[in-house]
């Protein structure tokens, strides 16, 4: 019994420690890791991605998994593009619009991710893998390859206006995951969440509408997604078909580091979180020290199969597929 | 030649063999019959090396033997036919023949399949099956199945020098009359070279096929009887006979139900493959309990009844409306609660604490626009905490974490407090220790005081009669019959199993 809770929580803790472990490394390694511009720096290319792995924390949480995260952040980002210039291109305009468009095209996107997956009944991965693609190929369609710039100062205010040091971006992605958190633990789609992936007979045992759970799930997903892609946007003034690339493997890297169980039933947006700050630390950090970008990659690599054996008690899983 | 002496099996809160002593002869067939968890699985376990005793001997002509695993079992000649189907169906029928044996027709890391299917050919010889072992095993019928699976066992004769056991596992409860038939006298033709161990709730083909029978009741040997002795109304006393305690099944709580309501009622209905032509009336303040073996059809009509499994055909009325257009939330809405069997699967999510899990069928009246009043909740679980005395240090715990019996306590409340009034409860008391059992006993009561319709599917036959007001006999899913258990006047556990098999 005492190894017993002494495991859980080491479990529960252990990406908190990793995180504080890193940035202690870090700072010894070069004191200057740990100024505000270089946190500053950190958290302004955490925010887009803490936004999309919250989304699909959600859905690893119903014990789904939804990969069409670059696809729908590339069709959102080009999409709130072309509405905000159509709509005069200035935040102080009717442009302003295109943040709730591009937030609906996201919801749109993920709630036919969520039927595909569910009416369907293709496994999520695939469904939503597939999904990305489309998503992918409909943002080429849309720029035709070419890149869309965001000029508005109103808009690029998010990176260049700070406050106590931090952009605004950086408030904003606070902001959505207050939010995240809200529905985690205070509504029943949060809590159906977590009983569709803590058992899904039960749930189904227990009169809830799992389908209705999975679908709005998917959308949810949708919704952060796109609040990433207006971050991203946002960050470099851009939005193109490659505004979504990376996020597939920042963001489930992410959750699993951050402790938030594959399988569904386990973990939370304060876990994505600390495993977003994880993976851009460790990026951060590396440049901040000198070692080649390349270097990090592989050690994200070898950090997600670290998270994995420790959250997982192997001795109940008898088959791995 | 093979023999257990006093072999002893323990398992947390269960004894499941009691020094039990058993053995079987060149050329025999042995029966084992009992009743469910009177401990023969345990025992063909043991016998086959799935399981390790505990305590005492196993030995082969005289030489004490201990098996790891049940490939060591093989090598000894000890060979398993399994009731559930335990081919590969996407496999060939010689692949599943030599699995994990393929070794033999390999030459240099290649199979040599024409060889494979040769051996495998003189294998479905042995048990008269003209098919080509080249078939995949999804396109054979069950009773061929079945057969390739003694081919597969009956490999052994090649491999083991000396003698042979063979468990066979309900062999016939997926075979027709005539493919019984036929198994049982290719059974016997290969006596010549194998022991046969036969399980079956069947009574009457254990006696037909059996030279000796054991008869196991609660993990012990209770008789052994030979063909010509045997007599099936002896042995079923000797599988059942037991004291009951009234007091222990609450009988003195029971009280008459009210028949002028109903609030579930099949009318003849009928569902595809798991039974046919049942009716019947629950009415509140009533236990009706079903009564059958495994398969008879008990659980699927719970299913039916929550919405889970669609009839074929009939009538299925709840509180009067019909049940048509059925699904798990319908029912819910209806006050339809389920307590499935497998409560770590079904019952209590793993990870939820204990309101949470509480208000997981109900959170609708927890919520107002979909934002939960997290106070109420917290308000609900401590108010039942105390009613049902449930042993938790606080709201907050992993329900996970918490005794088997209490977990039952909080899927009860759940129910309860959501208002539901007709119980649907499949093994409520499985693996729960006698205390706690009993505290789920007076809630049987209680609801039924409260006006509650329960449909149970008991543990034990003891329970389902203690229990109830109203017992439905089945049998491969048909309705035996229909036995009322006031109290005083309850039927005997003799009465049951004549009708059950």
């Amino acid at each position: 019994m005492g190894s017993r809770i002494r495991r859980e929580t080491l479990v529960k803790w252990a990406p908190l420690l990793v995180l504080i472990v890193l940035c202690a490394f870090f700072a010894a390694m070069e004191p200057r890791f740990l100024s505000t511009r270089n946190f500053a720096r950190i958290l302004i290319a955490a925010s887009p991605a803490l936004m999309v792995a919250i989304g699909v924390t959600f859905v690893i949480i119903m014990g789904s998994i939804d990969l069409s995260m670059e696809g729908t952040v590339s069709v959102c980002a080009v999409a709130f593009a072309f509405c905000f210039l159509w709509l005069g291109g200035t935040l102080a305009s009717w442009a302003w619009l295109a943040l709730p468009v591009a937030m609906l095209v996201g919801a749109a996107l993920g709630f036919i991710n969520g039927l595909v997956h569910v009416k369907l009944r293709i496994p999520s991965f695939m469904a939503s893998l597939a999904m990305g693609f489309v998503g992918t190929g409909l943002a080429m369609v849309m720029t035709g390859g070419d890149r869309i710039r965001i000029e508005d100062e109103l808009f690029r205010s998010l990176l260049t206006e700070r406050f106590l040091g931090f952009p605004l971006m950086v408030y904003v992605a606070g902001l959505f995951l207050l939010v995240a958190w809200f529905i985690q633990t205070r509504t029943t789609l949060g809590r159906n969440f977590y009983a569709v992936g803590g058992g899904e007979d039960l749930a189904i045992a227990s009169g809830l509408n799992v389908n209705r759970v999975r679908v709005l799930g998917f959308t949810l997903a949708g919704v952060f997604f796109s609040v990433g892609a207006l971050l991203a946007v946002g960050r470099i003034g851009i939005a193109e078909t490659a505004t979504g690339n990376n996020f597939m493997f920042l963001s489930i890297t992410a959750v699993v580091v951050g402790g938030t169980a594959l399988w569904g039933g386990l973990g939370g947006v304060w876990n994505t979180l600390v495993g977003v700050l994880i993976v851009f630390v460790i990026g951060n950090g590396m440049v901040v020290i000198g070692l080649p970008g390349y270097v990090q990659d592989g050690v994200l690599g070898i950090l997600v199969i670290l998270a994995v054996i420790l959250s997982t008690d192997r001795k109940s899983i008898s088959f791995v597929k | 030649m093979y023999q257990l002496n006093k072999v002893d099996k323990k398992f947390p809160g269960v004894h499941a063999l009691k020094a039990v002593d058993f053995k079987i002869g060149r050329g025999e067939i042995v029966g084992l019959v009992g009743e469910n968890g009177a401990g023969k699985s345990t025992l063909m376990k043991v016998i086959y090396g799935a399981y390790q005793p505990d305590g005492g001997t196993i030995t082969i002509d005289g030489k004490p033997v201990r098996f790891q695993n049940p490939r060591q079992a093989m090598d000894h000649g000890i060979g398993m036919v399994f009731q559930e189907q335990s081919l590969i169906t996407n496999l060939t029928v010689m692949e599943n023949i030599f699995l994990g044996f393929e070794k033999q027709f390999v030459r240099f890391g290649v199979i040599n399949w024409a060889a494979m299917a040769e051996a495998a050919r003189h294998q479905l010889r042995k048990v008269k099956l003209a098919i080509d072992p080249a078939t995949v095993t999804s396109k054979l019928s069950f009773a061929q199945r079945q057969l390739v699976e003694l081919a597969k066992v009956l490999t052994l004769e090649e491999r083991i020098e000396g003698d042979l056991v063979i468990l066979l596992d309900e062999p016939t409860s997926v075979l027709a009359k005539e493919e019984v038939e036929l198994l049982f006298s290719l059974v016997r033709e290969l006596t010549s070279r194998a022991s046969f161990i036969f399980v079956s709730h069947r009574m009457d083909e254990v006696l037909e096929l059996s030279d000796r029978i054991y008869v196991m009741k609660d993990g012990e040997v209770v008789d052994v009887v030979t063909h010509d002795e045997a007599n099936i109304d002896a042995i079923q006393h000797k599988m059942v006979g037991r004291d009951v305690d009234k007091q222990y099944y609450r009988e003195q709580k029971q009280r008459p139900y009210d028949q002028s309501r109903s609030l579930v009622r099949f009318d003849r209905v009928s569902l595809a493959g798991k039974y046919s032509e049942i009716s019947f009336d629950l009415h509140p303040g009533e236990v009706l309990c079903l009564v059958g073996t495994e398969g008879s059809g008990r659980e699927a009509i719970l299913r039916t009844i929550f919405g889970l499994e669609k009839p074929s055909t009939g009538r299925v009325e709840v509180k009067g409306k019909p049940f048509d257009r059925a699904n798990a939330q319908e029912a819910v809405a209806r006050g339809v609660g389920y307590v499935p069997r497998e409560r770590k699967v079904e019952g209590i999510v793993n990870g939820m604490n204990v309101y949470e899990n509480m208000t997981l069928s109900q959170m609708g009246n927890y919520a107002s626009n979909g934002v939960l009043r997290i106070a109420e909740e917290k308000a609900l679980a401590e108010d039942w905490i105390k009613r049902l005395s449930i042993k938790t240090p606080d709201v907050y715990k992993d329900c996970g974490g918490l005794s088997g019996g209490n977990q039952q306590k909080v899927v009860l409340a759940k129910w309860r407090s959501g208002g539901s009034d007709i119980f649907l409860l499949d093994h409520p008391t499985r693996g729960l220790d006698i205390g706690a059992k009993e505290d789920v006993y007076d809630m049987i009561r209680e609801m039924c005081d409260d006006g509650a319709g329960i449909v149970l599917v008991a543990d034990t036959l003891e329970e389902a009669i203690g229990l109830s007001h109203t017992i439905l006999v089945l049998k491969d899913g048909e309705f035996q019959k229909r036995f009322d258990g006031s109290p005083g006047d309850k039927p005997s556990l003799y009465d049951l199993v004549h009708h059950m098999i």
